[in-house]
């Protein structure tokens, strides 16, 4: 396999839709789906005389993305005009950014296997995206829809710093993960939310030097950007192999065939002539401002779950599965929290709970067992004043009624009995019943304490606290 | 009722009329309208009128009119006839840069502008003639002809504004709007005999300014004289929140100064008035350069001191401008792609549509201007011209700083190097665009700059410029109401 | 530097402007025409005044708008002023394929 003497090297460039109500440079709606051209303006559509005024929530979002990758901020960022002629372009140029990005020098941690690696982020630059054109609603016609121009994305350029496709899907996932703590865009691929094109190279191992890259776009999942790197490595190392160069090209990744294709843009046919926005002036963070953007950055995944670690004593296995979505790992914590007991709470919440929120279909914050509900559970069952089963019976009820652990384990009689009277009454009736087991035990036989604990929890109905029927027979055993 | 010398009467005399009753803002339009076919704003005569629609404005000043009788009061400019420069989005007139690329179009929403001084009264009753989107210095480069000077019909307006200047100077408004980018407004103004102003860059809003070169573009009114002017500069000036470049520096009145200094005999006592040598070559047309002196002689009499000043970076205005301009240009004029709006050529494949619109729908100046820019940005170019360029136009602002940083209050030159020439004298793209060398500086500079007549040459008018420092309006309007009133008819003779 | 007729065929490639072929060698002697005028910069030094704008921070920022601010009114329909919509989309000519080197975007 000739792959084993070449090493793959991958660089991303990932564009995010920040979450914002309006547009990056007009007041239009940035809703989806909506009727096309719908949600156009003046400004949007690139009418004669129309100008751009920055949105205010797209920068507070992007600042605090470029601040959760650990980026350098700069007090000056400048906008440019990227100029190239496309329909669904309206102004033909994209405002973007390029020689004073928003921010750079940032970095992601990714785990594979079990080893640590930090992929470099070069930069993280503030634009607009484009509308849409559909090639196949009409014949020999391109419908042209600009709902979407104008939305303000984040464009994160990494370092070519990835070395398989593994680290290049454990890169989108971990960003996505991120992005999604942070709140900032609904990171759906399949939306279009979150687009990645891929930069590789392959180089013999021990070479310095970058081999020359080809850039591959038109993935629609993370791990379609896995296989068309292992595809597009896999040609390239062939090339190299059969001593010809790799050339420098873009290539379309197409899902449903496995393959990239070539595509047939002139390399160096583009040139955006980029230079400064004059329509708009520079971006300046102020330190303040920066300051209660900084505050406003949550808890990010790396650290809770470093937290989780040594707060909870959980396995690595429970802490990836309750740090996946911060819903669920916020439901963990305040079950956790509240009911004292982190291993039962890990427990229920990645059994009985996901469980029921799966079947249910909907979001966990809809989910009726608040965590308070099901801490309340988690010390009933802990204070031996419910069964395990029964506990489970409760859940379930609570589940269906929202109502309150406690209130259900009254009315439906699931308490356990340890009050003695009632206890000593049931071994009398059983005792009475199975003289002979009786006279065997009390006589010194002592196995047969577990069947006529038994006979008693059968008898109380399943509701007889078994530890303390166990001490009344010993106790009677030892006066006996 | 008809209003009679209505065709010299100034903007403020005529609202002042309309204000006490004795004439209507109907009478104000129809005596304008009457008189745009007297004096031939068609385009079988001066062709300085692109779009107009009589019925409109006659609503329009109804309605004005009704307001009056509810309110009993007006706006300031309540029932004046305002002639608008075509690349200034208007509802209800089509906006086309006299380009056939926006043949039709008529803009969806108003610049901001035309709305402020709607709210003053003003009633838009034209569209006029310009160099296609701005584009030139004598509005030859229109897709509709080239207008004429109604001076003498043989000769340019000036331009790109030249439409605008021509229906004052023609007597058919009292007020009208021009754009600037490099002296669009204040060479014609000159051209014509009348005044012209470019703000400080920022001090006037450019939403629904069709975009030339965004960091150059300003709007200016055209009036026959410096109240008129500074009234219609107040009122368009100001923040405003559709344009990101607009200042939120405060407005003050424009006009109190110099009015409360009108009955001095020396009301520039205390101002020193720079003379930048640079603007007075041995080229200079002798007359013009006289008639400067006389300015000069005057604005000394009027108390001013007078110094001489080096502005040694002006030479280098033009080329910085034709650097920067067409670069700007160049991206602003790529929406016109005929996919949204104006005209579009028919082609089966997308790549024709965009090369036939947009060679049928672009004249040759604003062709070459965009390969010129599309050039000095396209790469290997941009640091040697785009970049060097920016640069050089750092200096030529920081010659204006470093004057009015030395206690410099306003500078006087001339507005242009010679007075109006005729139709299809120049040929050369580079000889047209050294009209604007004694303007372009105050475009790349910012700051704000006017036009007022200060006498003939062999008949045709010539323009003194007043320029003040960065939102010093109103020690430039102090100076030039002053020279106009001391220089009384002079100015036209 | 001299403007060459592949210069100009590709500038007006970039710009999306039709020449027509007889127009070529007239463009080119007006554009040197022009830039030669322009070559005068390059013997200006502007290292101080680039080096300050290097570290001058501009005063003011460009202004922000707020999230929820509607869009700007329009008084038309855009069917007023399109030259071609089809329910609701604007129509051009397909692009001559998807991966066209002269139509695809970036
Ligand atoms: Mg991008
Ligand atoms: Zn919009």
């Amino acid at each position: 396999m000739t792959a084993d003497k070449y090493e793959m090297v991958v660089g991303l460039e990932v564009h995010v839709q920040l979450k914002t109500r309006s547009k990056a440079f007009c007041g239009c709606s940035t809703s989806f789906g909506d009727a096309p051209n719908l949600n156009t303006c003046p400004i949007c559509l690139a009418l004669p005389g129309a100008l751009p005024v920055l949105n205010e929530r797209a920068v507070e979002l992007a600042t605090r993305a470029a601040l959760a990758l650990g980026s350098k901020l700069h007090t000056v960022s400048v906008f440019a005009r990227k100029n190239y002629f496309y329909p669904d372009l309206p102004k033909g140029y994209q405002i973007s950014q390029f020689d004073q990005p928003l921010a750079t020098e940032g970095h992601v941690t990714i785990n594979v296997g079990d080893v640590e690696k930090k992929i470099g982020v070069t930069r993280v630059h503030m634009e607009e995206d484009a509308g849409k054109s559909l090639h196949d609603r009409y014949p020999g016609e391109t419908a042209i829809d600009l709902n979407r121009a104008g939305v303000p994305l984040i464009e994160i350029v990494s370092e070519p710093d990835m070395r398989s496709s593994k680290e290049a899907g454990a890169y989108l996932r971990t960003l996505r993960q991120i992005l999604q703590y942070l709140g900032v865009s609904d990171v759906s691929m399949e939306e279009g939310s979150l687009r990645v094109d891929a930069n590789i190279s392959a180089r013999p191992f021990g070479q310095t030097e970058l081999g020359t890259k080809t850039e591959v776009k038109n993935m629609n999942s993370f791990s379609g950007v896995e296989r068309a790197l292992d595809f597009e490595f896999a040609r390239q190392c062939a090339v190299l192999d059969s001593g010809e160069n790799v050339k420098q090209q873009t290539l379309l990744w197409d899902a449903s065939k496995g393959e990239a294709r070539v595509s047939r843009t002139k390399e160096g046919s583009n040139d955006y002539r980029y230079f400064p926005e004059p329509d708009l002036l520079p971006l300046i963070l102020h330190p303040e401002w920066l300051t209660s953007i900084k505050g406003s950055v949550p808890e990010l995944p790396g650290d809770r779950k470093k937290r989780f670690a040594d707060e909870y004593t959980l396995g690595a296995e429970d802490i990836e599965k309750l740090t996946a979505a911060p819903p669920l790992s916020d439901y963990f914590e305040s079950v956790a929290r509240q009911s004292q007991n982190p291993k039962a709470a890990v427990n229920w919440v990645m059994g009985e709970v996901q469980a029921a929120v799966n079947a249910s279909g909907n979001p966990i914050d809809q989910f009726p067992v608040r965590p308070a509900d099901l801490a309340q559970l988690i010390n009933l069952v802990n204070d031996g004043l419910v069964s395990r089963s029964a506990g489970r019976q409760i859940f379930g009820i609570m589940v269906e009624t929202g109502k309150p652990a406690a209130q259900i384990a009254h009315d439906s009689g699931l308490l356990q009995v340890g009050d003695d009277s009632a206890l000593d009454g049931w071994i009398d009736e059983v005792l009475t019943e199975h003289p002979d087991e009786g006279k065997r035990y009390f006589a010194g036989e002592k196995k047969l304490q577990g069947v006529l604990v038994g006979m008693v929890m059968k008898k109380s109905g399943g509701k007889a606290d078994p530890k303390r029927v166990n001490q009344l027979l010993e106790s009677r055993a030892g006066a006996g | 009722m008809t209003i009679p010398d209505f065709a010299r009467l100034s903007a403020t005399a005529l609202a002042a009329k309309i204000s006490n009753g004795s004439v209507s803002a109907v009478d104000a339009v129809d005596a304008s309208i009457a008189r745009a076919k007297a004096a031939g704003a068609g385009a079988d005569s001066l062709n300085i009128y692109l779009w107009t629609d009589d019925d409109l404005a006659r609503r329009d000043a109804q309605s004005i009119a009704d307001g009056m009788k509810r309110a009993g009061i007006g706006g300031r400019l309540s029932g004046i006839p305002l002639a608008v420069k075509d690349n200034i989005a208007t509802l209800g007139l089509p906006t086309t840069c006299a380009s056939k690329i926006l043949a039709g179009y008529v803009s969806p929403y108003e610049a901001t502008a035309i709305t402020r001084l709607r709210e003053e009264g003003a009633i838009v009753v034209a569209k006029t003639n310009m160099d296609e989107f701005a584009m030139g210095s004598s509005t030859e480069n229109s897709a509709y002809g080239p207008a004429r000077n109604p001076l003498d019909v043989r000769r340019v307006p000036g331009g790109s504004s030249g439409g605008s200047a021509a229906a004052v100077a023609a007597g058919i408004v009292p007020l009208a709007l021009g754009s600037e980018t490099g002296g669009s407004v204040r060479q014609p103004a000159a051209f014509c005999g009348v005044v012209g102003v470019k703000p400080t860059y920022g001090r006037v809003s450019r939403h629904g300014l069709v975009a030339f070169a965004s960091s150059l573009d300003q709007i200016g009114p055209i009036a026959r004289n410096v109240d008129d002017a500074a009234l219609a500069t107040e009122i368009i000036a100001g923040l405003d929140a559709n344009d990101s470049t607009s200042s939120s520096t405060k407005v003050g009145s424009y006009r109190d100064q110099y009015l409360s200094l009108a009955s001095s005999p020396m009301p520039l006592d205390g101002v020193t008035i720079g003379v930048p040598q640079e603007y007075f070559p041995d080229v200079l047309d002798p007359g013009i350069r006289s008639l400067c002196e006389r300015s000069i002689d005057t604005l000394k009499s009027l108390g001013a001191k007078i110094l001489d000043v080096e502005m040694p970076n002006t030479k280098l205005a033009i080329p910085v401008y034709y650097i920067v301009a067409p670069a700007e240009a160049s991206s602003n004029l790529a929406r016109f792609d005929g996919v949204r709006y104006g005209a579009r050529a028919m082609s089966s494949s997308l790549r024709e549509m965009y090369a036939d619109t947009r060679s049928n729908g672009f004249g040759p100046e604003v062709t070459r201007r965009i390969l010129l820019g599309t050039y000095v940005l396209s790469a290997g170019y941009y640091d040697a011209y785009y970049k060097k360029a920016q640069a050089v136009r750092g200096l030529i602002t920081r010659d204006f700083r470093d004057v009015f940083g030395r206690g410099i209050d306003a500078l006087f030159t001339p507005t242009t190097p010679t007075t109006a020439f005729p139709i299809g004298a120049i040929s050369d793209p580079y000889e047209m665009y050294l009209s604007d060398i004694f303007t372009a500086t105050s475009n790349l500079a910012g700051v704000p700059a006017m036009s007022l007549p200060i006498g003939r040459v062999g008949g045709l008018p010539v323009g003194g410029q007043i320029i003040a420092s960065h939102f010093c309006e109103s020690t430039m309007f102090r100076v030039a109401y002053a020279l106009e009133a001391a220089l009384g008819g002079e100015a036209h003779q | 530097m001299a403007v060459t007729q592949d210069d100009v065929r590709h500038v007006a490639d970039l710009a999306r402007i039709g020449v027509d072929p007889a127009r070529l060698e007239p463009l080119v002697a007006e554009l040197n025409g022009i830039l030669a005028h322009m070559d005068e910069l390059s013997k200006v030094d502007t290292i101080a005044i680039e080096s300050a704008a290097l570290v001058s921070i501009p005063l003011d920022s460009t202004p922000l708008r707020s999230d929820s601010s509607g869009p700007l009114k329009m008084m038309t329909q855009k069917e007023s002023f399109a030259a071609s919509m089809k329910d609701g989309f604007f129509i051009v000519p397909r692009l001559a394929t998807h991966e066209d080197a002269t139509d695809s975007p970036p």
